[in-house]
C-alpha cells in the first residue's frame, strides 16, 4: 500500500529522511510519557509495599474490606472483579478501534471507539460507588477507618474473640495480656465466657468501643497507658493508600474517557478520513491500554494479596 | 504528493495498514488474548473468593500463591504491552528502547525493597507511629 497516507513528507519523519524506529514522533513521545507514567504508579506501589511491611500484623486482608455489592450482597471481591473485566473488555473494543482505523474503516472506529467511551464510564462510574461506599461514616466525615461503614463491619471495628481469631490481631491482645500479667497492679484480661467480649478487670469493652480509648479513658483521666495496647484499629495508611492509589488511576481512567470522547468525536467528523490516517487512535489507544495495565497491576498488590 | 522518503517495506507508523483478510487474522489474535485474560483474572478471582488468603493459608501456601499472582499478572501485563499496545509489532529497536530502561528502574526498586525495608519501617514507626 505505498503511497496510501499520500501527505507524508519529509517533515514527517522527523525532519530527516529516515524517521527514528519507523515511528511518528507523537506516537514515540507517548510512549515515552507512559514509560514516565509506568514509574510514578511503580514508586506508589513501592511504597505501599513499604508500609505494608512496616503494618504487616494489622494490615487487612482485603476478602474482609472488598465484600461490598449492590443490594447488600456479601461478596467478597466480586465487585472489583467486574469492574477488571469492564476495564479489560473496553480494552477490547479499544484495540478494535485502531484496527479498524488501520484499514481506514471508519464507521467501525466510530463503533468500537463509542463501546469504549461507554466502558470507561461505566468503570468510572463503579469507582464512585466503591468510595462512596467506603466513605460513608456516620458523622460524614472522610476518616477511613475509624467510623468507616466498610471497616465498621469487619472485624477491625469490634474485639471479640472470635473476630480477633481471624485477624492478626490476637498477637497484640496476647502482648497486652502477657504485659499486663507482668506489671504491678496487673489488670486481668481476659475473654468473656462466651468469646465475645474482651474483658479488663472484670468489665467488659464495650462494643463498638475501641480498646485503645477504652483503656485511655478507663485510667482515671491521666490519658497514659502503660505498655501495648489491644488496639486493633489497623492502619491509617491502609486507606490512605487504597485512595490515592485508585484515585490516581481513577483520575488516568477518567481523563482517559475525555481524551476517547474527543477522538470519536473527530472521528465521526471525519477528521482522521481527510487526514488519511487514523493514527491519533493508536495513540489514544496507547494511553487506554496503559490505564488497563496499571489497572491489573492495582489490582493484584491491593485486591488480592 | 507522492512518498519519497526512504522507507522501507512500508513500515512507517503513519502508514501502518492492512487488508480485510489480514484483519480478520488480527481480530482473532484479538479474541484470543481477550479470552486468556479473562481466563486468568477468573482464575485469581477465584482463588480470592474461595477464601484462600494469608490467615486462611499456611505461610508456604500462601508464599506460592503469591507468586502464583504475581506470575500470572506479568502474564497479563505481558499480553496487553505485546497485543493490546502493539509493542510486539514494533521494531526491535524501540521495544528494547521502551521496555529496557524500565525494566532496569524496576530491578533497582525491587532491590531496594528487599534491601530497605526493615530500615524503612523503623523510620516510618518513628516518624508517623507504629
Amino acid at each position: 500500500m505505498a503511497g496510501h497516507a499520500e501527505h507524508i513528507d519529509k517533515s514527517d519523519l522527523w525532519g530527516g529522511n529516515m524517521s527514528p524506529y519507523s515511528t511518528s514522533y507523537g506516537k514515540m513521545m507517548m510512549w515515552f510519557f507512559l514509560v514516565s507514567d509506568a514509574l510514578t504508579f511503580s514508586g506508589l506501589l513501592i511504597a505501599y509495599g513499604f508500609f505494608r511491611y512496616t503494618f504487616q500484623g494489622t494490615w487487612p486482608v482485603s476478602e474482609d474490606v472488598f465484600f461490598h455489592f449492590p443490594g447488600g450482597i456479601h461478596a467478597p471481591l466480586l465487585y472489583v472483579a467486574m469492574m477488571t473485566l469492564i476495564l479489560i473488555i473496553s480494552s477490547v473494543t479499544m484495540v478494535l478501534a485502531v484496527e479498524a482505523g488501520h484499514r481506514n474503516n471508519k464507521r467501525g472506529v466510530i463503533k468500537w471507539m463509542a463501546w469504549t467511551v461507554v466502558g470507561g464510564f461505566i468503570f468510572v462510574g463503579s469507582q464512585a460507588w466503591e468510595w462512596s461506599t467506603f466513605i460513608a461514616g456516620p458523622d460524614g466525615d472522610l476518616s477511613t477507618w475509624e467510623d468507616n461503614a466498610t471497616l465498621k463491619q469487619n472485624y477491625y471495628g469490634r474485639i471479640t474473640k472470635e473476630t480477633s481469631n481471624h485477624a492478626f490481631s490476637p498477637v497484640y491482645i496476647k502482648e497486652y495480656m502477657e504485659h499486663h500479667a507482668k506489671a504491678e497492679n496487673p489488670k486481668i484480661v481476659t475473654w468473656s465466657e462466651d468469646g465475645k467480649d474482651l474483658m479488663v478487670d472484670g468489665v467488659a469493652v464495650p462494643e463498638n468501643y475501641l480498646a485503645e480509648e477504652y483503656l485511655h479513658h478507663s485510667k482515671d483521666g491521666h490519658g497514659h497507658h502503660d505498655g501495648p495496647i489491644a488496639a486493633v484499629t489497623g492502619p491509617l495508611a491502609y486507606g490512605q493508600f487504597f485512595f490515592f492509589v485508585t484515585g490516581f488511576h481513577g483520575f488516568h481512567v477518567f481523563s482517559g474517557v475525555i481524551i476517547n470522547l474527543i477522538i470519536l468525536i473527530q472521528a465521526m467528523m471525519g477528521v482522521f478520513e481527510r487526514r488519511g490516517h487514523y493514527e491519533m487512535v493508536e495513540k489514544t489507544g496507547l494511553y487506554w491500554h496503559f490505564v488497563d495495565l496499571v489497572w491489573v497491576f492495582v489490582f493484584t498488590f491491593y485486591y488480592l494479596l | 504528493m507522492e512518498r519519497d522518503d526512504l522507507i522501507v517495506n512500508d513500515s512507517y507508523s503513519l502508514n501502518a495498514h492492512h487488508s480485510e483478510e489480514e484483519g480478520v487474522k488480527i481480530r482473532k489474535k484479538i479474541y484470543l488474548v481477550t479470552v486468556i485474560l479473562c481466563i486468568i483474572t477468573a482464575i485469581e478471582i477465584g482463588i480470592g473468593m474461595a477464601g484462600v488468603n494469608r490467615l486462611s493459608a499456611s505461610p508456604s501456601t500462601w508464599m506460592g500463591i503469591k507468586w502464583f499472582y504475581v506470575i500470572l499478572t506479568l502474564i497479563k501485563a505481558g499480553y496487553i504491552v505485546l497485543v493490546f499496545m502493539h509493542l510486539g509489532d514494533e521494531r526491535k529497536n524501540l521495544r528494547w528502547t521502551i521496555l529496557a530502561p524500565y525494566i532496569f528502574f524496576i530491578i533497582y526498586l525491587i532491590f531496594i525493597i528487599f534491601m530497605e525495608s526493615t530500615y524503612i519501617k523503623d523510620t516510618i514507626t518513628s516518624f508517623i507511629g507504629g
